[in-house]
């Protein structure tokens, strides 16, 4: 058996040498790249290769093998992540304690692999873990949610009530008819804003801090156009919910007020 | 102020109804805030009348379900299999790093980046930590009050739902760590280097 690492997983099986002068596919690359979550992941699969222990953990021979990882990866000029090289670094720090020989009065110094076993042993807990949580029955493949097709359920935006809508326009009508008679001169083009119109409405309503009835807002002598824009004024005001109008009756006089903000 | 009065079929119905055409699971509390507010209901007769629905839904193809967030009709795992006929495209696979990410902020809840990355040994990338967000399996609780105020991760209900769980003491167990004791086996000198 081997003792190099693995350099990928082809259909299960690992393929531990890499041959020579042969130009991997970029796919393959990233087979390599992504066998290993990490230097705890790489750790723990050397250890289990062996069928050994975490616990036993031989620094030595692992130290080695995790090396010539590292160095392969450099050879094929992949990046690896930079806590590859730290754990390089940790298990040759080990190695080298572990050389040293040991002193009686200094027997309570824990044993430098105790760090990195307690370590090896989280992390296994918490693959383990992933695995398990991955093969939960969840919805997409053991549930599938059930409810009625998601159609616009929003409810209808507020009309404006359409008997009054006549009634305005009625109204306004009978302003054409009265402009018709009394207009002394058209108004240039650049006051036809109806933007400006709005504005001049919103002030004249609140200037008058109550409902102004329908007519006061026209200025006749401002000519068809003139009132045909304070018009259009008014109803996009309405739309924009800006103002508001009331009648008493449907004949009666029609006032509009600004509309409370809730 | 006078409440409208609703029979016990009628509440049924309507809680029936409400779950059905809601496009997100319902809780009690959410039907009594919603569908219910102009009714009266006591918390007890709301309990009788999910019971109920429950009970009727357990015969049929689709099952009535508590979950995290709430009460939804979801089709059981009895039914997966040629159910999962209807869906040809294969499911999203997610990578080892997000679940492995994700099992720790599970179990571990609530934790920081920087302690997930201190058990897996590598960075947690962005990508992951941001995939989760946006699917609202995780969520950000709090922050922890050490340098650098790192955010603190925990699961939503929204990945309770994906499970199909009520609550977070339904996960499977964390598998146990092998039972060791680790100062006898290091010190036991028959446990050498091989040679």
């Amino acid at each position: 058996m081997s003792n190099s690492a693995p350099l990928a997983f082809l259909h299960g099986e690992a393929v531990l040498e890499k041959p020579e002068d042969l130009y991997i596919p970029p796919d393959a690359l990233k087979v390599i790249l992504e066998s290993f979550e990490g230097p705890l992941d790489l750790l723990l699969y050397l250890i289990k290769r062996h069928k050994l222990d975490i616990l036993q953990l031989p620094i030595h021979s692992i130290t080695k093998q995790y090396v010539s990882y590292v160095e392969l990866m450099k050879d094929l000029q992949l990046e690896l992540a930079g806590e590859y090289l730290v754990m390089a670094a940790l298990l040759a720090q080990i190695k080298s304690r572990m050389l040293l020989p040991t002193h009686e009065e200094l027997e309570e110094e824990a044993d430098p692999r105790a760090e990195l076993v307690k370590r090896l042993q989280e992390y296994e807990q918490f693959k383990t873990a992933a695995e398990t949580l991955k093969e939960q029955p969840h919805v997409g493949k053991d549930f599938f949610i059930a409810n009625a097709e998601y159609v616009d359920n929003a409810l209808d935006e507020e009309k404006l009530p359409d008997l009054s809508l006549k009634d305005l326009v009625l109204a306004f009508g009978q302003v054409m008819a009265r402009v018709k008679t009394l207009a002394h001169h058209q108004i240039s083009s650049e006051v036809l804003s109806t933007r400006e119109r709005m504005s001049r409405i919103l002030r004249h309503l609140s200037e008058n801090n109550g409902p102004c009835a329908f007519v006061t807002l026209f200025d006749f002598t401002e000519g068809r156009q003139g009132v045909v824009v304070t018009f259009i004024a008014m109803l996009e005001l309405i739309k924009e919910q800006l103002v508001t109008f009331t009648q008493i009756t449907p004949q009666s006089e029609i006032y509009l007020s600004l509309k409370l903000q809730e | 102020m006078a409440f409208k009065r609703l029979s016990d079929e009628q509440l049924v119905e309507l809680v029936e109804a409400a779950i059905f055409v809601s496009e997100k699971p319902l809780s009690k509390r959410r039907l009594q805030e919603t569908v219910l507010q102009d009714f009266n209901i006591s918390a007890k007769r709301l309990t009788q009348a999910m019971d109920s629905l429950v009970e009727h839904y357990s015969t049929r193809g689709v099952q009535l379900v508590e979950v995290a967030s709430g009460y939804r009709f979801q089709a059981g795992p009895s039914l997966a299999e040629p159910l999962s006929k209807l869906w040809p495209e294969k499911a999203v696979k997610y990578s080892r790093a997000t679940i492995e990410t994700l099992a720790l902020i599970a179990y571990r809840q609530p934790i920081t980046r920087g302690e997930i990355e201190q058990v897996r040994g590598v960075a947690v990338s962005s990508n992951i930590m941001k995939s989760l967000l946006e699917r609202e399996w995780i969520t950000v609780v709090g922050q922890k009050d050490v340098p650098g105020k790192p955010a603190l991760y925990a699961t939503t209900k929204q990945f309770l739902d994906y499970f199909s769980l009520s609550g977070l003491e339904q996960l499977p167990n964390l598998p146990e760590q092998q039972d060791v004791k680790l100062e006898q086996i290091l010190s036991d000198p028959s446990v050498r280097e091989p040679s």
